[in-house]
């Protein structure tokens, strides 16, 4: 049955696969995010006069901790809808 | 099921995504060549011209407005007052008696960014959702920075690359080259992550769920929201990299 399998279907199955492995790194940022948002919401509850400040820090330091996050989604849109793997097919 | 079956279907699904079910990629209209380069016209070309010509007439109209503006302001004065005075007092907090010379730059590339970033509500694929787009704002961004700290600091600023002992030089240079690629891939990657979510929603939905409004909701989190946090950051952290050079 294996046999009935193309190299180029292989190498697209295996991408696809690999695209979903790359996601998890939505891990770090959703835990990090978190993390930052629970801090803020106390800082708010301790010093309400700042929220505004403390909602802009908090906003930055969500967006430089989501940064690996997106490393993680730009390697699997390229693994899906560019597939650079085909290219090293031989032949 | 078997796996002859499984290519069945994998016809379908990119014969779907080809056909305008789930649309999110870019679109290549016109190809020419170029110095033996192979180039072509795309939507986020078309996208960002009109964006650009949005802007210029907005620009205009806000021009003649102001050139006699009245003691009691109109609705589109006070518009145009609102949008000033809020990217001022955004510049004035972060860069202080710096903020003078910042402004007129930071103001630009935020109402570009923003109504790029938004323009996937009107229909067009957000032209910040390609990354020839994203790279070279992060690269003026690198400019800017280094234009700046090697006008204050002359030599020291090279120096600090050396610091705090001269083995840390290929980590402190990495970590300079990285400013500009992460800047435009936090950009590119919200905006596409936002783009391409709209175009699966889209092709998910039939077009009866489309009418009642389901899609629209999500518009709300990925075009306006994601769209005007990564703006609000992407100026931020340009600031804060170019105060901190700046900084005496």
């Amino acid at each position: 049955m294996m046999s009935n399998i193309t190299d180029e279907g292989l190498i697209l199955a295996c991408s696809a696969i690999g695209a979903g492995l790359a996601m998890i790194a939505g891990l770090g940022p959703g835990i990090g995010q978190g993390i930052a948002a629970g801090h803020a919401a106390a800082a708010v509850g301790r010093n309400p006069g700042a929220k505004s400040e403390i909602t802009s820090t908090m906003l930055l330091g969500q967006a430089v901790a989501e940064t690996t996050g997106l490393y993680g989604f730009a390697v699997a849109i390229i693994l899906l809808f560019v597939a650079p793997l085909l290219g090293k097919l031989p032949g | 099921m078997n796996l002859l079956s499984m290519a069945g279907v994998f016809e379908t699904l990119k014969e779907l995504a080809s056909s305008g079910g789930a649309d999110f990629s870019i679109k290549y209209l016109t190809d020419f060549t170029l110095f033996g380069q192979k180039l072509s016209i795309t939507t986020t070309h078309i996208s960002l011209f009109i964006v650009t010509l949005v802007l210029v007439i907005f620009a205009i109209c806000a021009n003649k407005c102001i050139a006699n503006a009245k003691e009691i302001p109109g609705y589109f004065q006070n518009f145009v007052e609102l949008i000033v005075e809020m990217l001022d007092n955004m510049v004035d907090g972060v860069m202080g008696k710096n903020a003078k010379r910042f402004v007129n730059y930071i103001s630009a590339v935020f109402i570009f960014i923003l109504v790029c970033n938004i323009s996937g509500l009107f229909g067009l694929r957000a032209p910040t959702a390609d990354y020839g787009v994203t790279l070279p704002l992060g690269l003026i961004t690198f400019v800017i920075i280094h234009y700046n700290g090697v006008k204050k600091n002359k030599g020291k600023h090279f120096k600090a690359l050396f610091e705090p002992v001269p083995l840390l030089f290929p980590i402190n240079l990495i970590g300079e080259i990285a400013v500009p690629l992460s800047l435009s891939l936090r950009l590119f990657g919200n905006v596409l992550s936002g783009t391409v979510l709209m175009g699966l929603l889209y092709g998910l939905t039939p077009f009866l769920v489309q009418v009642v409004g389901i899609p629209a909701i999500a518009h709300i989190y990925c075009d306006l929201f994601s769209g005007a946090i990564q703006t609000y950051v992407f100026c931020m952290l340009t600031m804060v990299y170019v105060n901190d050079k700046i900084a005496d």
